[in-house]
């Protein structure tokens, strides 16, 4: 009923100013397509472990704060502009990155979330909640609370141009030239990168036998065990890739807004938390398409209604879907013991 | 009780049992040091910081106390209790200042301290009791979830301030001093004779001498210790016991688990609204910024190392994290830079650009964050019952693999 009201409300929007719509659904689009990259691993490890892994957001945020020193190895720095030499560099440091954060999350798992697995429900909780203060204090030692600056290695050329004829956007309201809606190449990079890992990570999670391991442990840890599925490697492999699928995100976000800061992970995780509940927490697609609606949702509030409520209206979102429909919208693929 | 202490075997015979009790130890020496801390903090450094930095921590003792009752005895997580802090803050401020003048409502309201201590607890509850009604169902991790994210949006919405009644982000200041009828004057104030004073006028507490605000504080918390540890032995608190061990046991036992938590929820709020209306007329000032995530993690971070489920240990954990967080960690870039000082390390106080390194002052101003963290993980790990614990909680922690995941699982009519 709601979901069909806000249909209708983003119709009206578009009618009235489609350039307008076109332009935020595209900053919609692409923020999603980053959520989408840190809840999937929030939903790996909730359908694994049952665990919420708080430090999650701020694994993402190590990415980013990984990847700007392993650029600078390559002699790029914050100033560096696009250039196509830097392509394979930039894959390169995205590998490099991902594997190191995958190594980090896996060190977490193992020290902090190992040793509680028996441990009452509220322990690992609270030790993950640790673990985020841990690594959030850790990166502040390092670069302390300024915005690290990102170089700007994605083009900034435009992919696609819209003209509006309606003729009133945003600020330029009333002025008489036909504004333009430009979607970059930047955009673009940034959802075709995400929809590449989505499907490897589909792929891997359907198709080879660890992740056939993957679900059985996560139907039933015991049955898998009896399998002769090595519980503790399985689990392992779970957080490396959330890690490496959170840590390209970082990466990704870092490149797209050129700025990263130590504290980027709280409200992004919360969000990106957010759009796995929203999706049904355990479940992969679910997790892509939560963090897709979140992405737009933010972006239709920012634009239409305001940004300073735009953090209220996502954490609004959660409390509502834990309370009224605590599946989410695709439903639990791991059923609830 | 009077018998007891009429008859000196029996109390010799009490005092016995009490001096074996670690509990009542605390008790003891936390009573004495309360009662000797200001003559001797204002007589070893001439002034009042120390006494009004101790006033400070006991606002977080409150809070503590608060949290004890939904984490350690219901076994609920809450991660948004700055949420209920900053809605008592808020409730003092509001009712006692010139704030609702600029509000749409265009009339100041000046409430007294004594009425407004009780609104806020009162109205505090009631937003615990709000949100814990439709959420209190859900499982244990959810329900922390769903109060993190509450704990986010009550800043967030009195920041943003709709319709002009909380002043946003400029905060809102010159907020009411408590007063009380009837006072008297002596030497430990400024004027030096023995003299009774009345009215609001003569009888304010000061911003200058904090003092009253610390009596204040240590009889709040002597009244709240004695009000939750009466809960805790009570029917409720047995209640609360069988909820947090096995939900299921507890409700085919006859207990209401719903109402159950819902009082947990709703007297740990009140706590927190109470603690709220001190901090408002303490500091003067209420600015949404006091209110951050780190503020609910903080007041965890007191429970879980003081221990959960035992009052004493809490407390104990609050003022030694206050002390850590707000003494030490505050005073150590200070300390590090002299003691780098003087032993010669003069090269690292100075920030290097090509190294980025920050400098030592700076540097080590930014560990608090790590340090909360590391308190978190390392007691979880090593010694999840707390420094001073309770002894059915260290049990139930203790029981490895006996304790199945149903312990925090509040799932009851979900599918």
């Amino acid at each position: 009923m709601s979901g069909l009201l806000a249909i209708l409300w983003v119709i009206y929007l578009g009618a009235e100013d489609p350039a307008g719509l076109i332009a935020t659904l595209v900053i919609g689009i692409t923020d999603g397509a980053m959520f989408a990259l840190v809840a999937l691993g929030y939903t790996m490890v909730y359908g694994i472990i049952e665990l919420i892994n708080f430090a999650h957001g701020d694994v993402f945020t190590l990415g980013g704060f990984l990847g700007l020193p392993l650029l600078g190895l390559f002699g790029i720095t914050s100033g560096t502009k696009f250039a196509w030499v830097y392509v394979p560099i930039l894959v390169f440091v995205f590998v490099l990155v991902m594997g190191l954060n995958g190594l980090v999350n896996i060190t977490i798992e193992r020290v902090a979330y190992r040793p509680l697995r028996n441990a009452p429900r509220l322990a690992p909780l609270i030790t993950a909640i640790g673990m985020s203060f841990i690594l959030e204090g850790a990166m502040y030692l390092w670069r302390g609370p300024v915005s690290l600056r990102f170089p700007n290695l994605l083009p900034d050329t435009v992919a696609s141009r819209f003209t509006s004829p309606a003729g009133h956007f945003g600020l330029n309201s009333g002025s008489t030239a036909a504004p333009l809606i430009d979607i970059g190449v930047k955009d673009v990079a940034v959802v075709i990168s995400t929809v590449v890992l989505v499907i490897l990570l589909s792929v891997f999670i359907n198709r080879t036998k660890l992740g056939k391991a993957m679900r059985a442990t996560a139907q039933d840890r015991d049955a898998a065990q009896l399998m002769g599925i090595d519980i503790n490697r399985t689990i392992s492999a779970t957080f490396f890739i959330g890690a490496a699928l959170a840590g390209a995100g970082g990466m990704i976000w870092a490149l797209y807004f050129n700025s990263i800061r130590f504290d980027l992970g709280f409200t992004t995780g919360l969000i990106a938390f957010t759009a796995a509940v929203l999706g049904g927490i355990g479940n992969i697609e679910g997790a892509a398409l939560g963090g897709l609606l979140i992405g737009i949702i933010r972006a239709l509030n920012e634009r239409y209604l305001s940004a300073s409520w735009s953090d209220v209206v996502i954490f609004g979102i959660l409390i509502m879907v834990l309370v009224f429909r605590p599946t989410g919208l695709l439903g639990m693929r791991v059923p609830e013991k | 009780m009077i018998a007891t202490l009429r008859d000196p075997k029996r109390l010799r015979a009490k005092l016995r049992q009490w001096s074996r009790d670690p509990n009542m130890v605390v008790y003891g020496v936390l009573f004495v040091a309360a009662v000797i801390f200001p003559p001797l903090a204002s007589f070893a450094t001439g002034t009042s910081t120390l006494t009004g930095l101790a006033a400070d921590a006991g606002v977080w003792v409150l809070l503590a106390i608060g949290l004890n009752v939904v984490v350690g005895f219901a076994g609920l997580l809450d991660l948004g209790y700055a949420a209920f802090f900053a809605i008592g803050a808020y409730t003092y401020a509001l009712l006692a200042s010139a704030q609702l003048r600029s509000s749409p409502l265009h009339q100041a309201v000046h409430l007294p301290f004594w009425v407004l201590l009780f609104l806020a607890m009162f109205v505090a509850a009631s937003a615990g009791a709000i949100l814990g009604a439709p959420t209190l169902r859900l499982r244990g991790d959810y329900l922390a979830i769903v109060t993190l994210g509450f704990g986010e949006i009550v800043p967030r919405v009195f920041r943003n301030d709709p319709g002009h009644w909380t002043g946003g982000i400029n905060a809102i200041g010159g907020i009411d001093q408590p007063t009380i009828p009837v006072c008297l004057d002596g030497p430990w104030s400024q004027g030096d004779d023995f003299k009774l004073q009345f009215g609001a006028v003569n009888c304010s507490f000061s911003l200058s001498d904090p003092t009253a605000y610390y009596v204040l504080m240590v009889i709040l918390i002597i009244a709240c210790v004695i009000l939750v540890t009466n809960l805790q032995i009570s029917r409720l608190g047995r209640a609360w016991a069988a909820v947090r061990e096995d939900e299921v046991a507890a409700a085919a036992m006859g207990v209401n688990t719903r109402n159950i938590k819902l009082l947990a929820f709703g007297i740990g709020a009140a706590f927190s609204g109470f603690g709220g209306a001190y901090y408002g007329a303490k500091l003067s000032l209420v600015s949404p910024d006091n209110f951050d995530f780190t503020v609910s993690i903080t007041v965890l971070v007191m429970v879980v190392l003081g221990g959960m489920g035992n009052i004493p240990g809490v407390i104990l954990g609050a003022l030694a994290v206050y002390f850590l967080e707000f003494k030490f960690l505050t005073d150590l870039p200070r300390n590090a830079a002299a003691l780098a000082n003087q032993v010669g390390l003069q090269g690292l106080l100075a920030p290097n650009a090509a190294t980025s390194w920050p400098g030592l002052e700076d540097f080590v101003g930014r560990l608090n964050f790590l340090v909360l963290g590391l308190i978190l993980v390392l007691m979880m790990l090593l010694r999840p019952q707390g420094i001073l614990p309770s002894r059915v909680r260290a049990q139930e922690l203790k029981a490895e693999g006996a304790a199945d995941d149903t312990v925090f699982d509040a799932r009851a009519g979900q599918t």
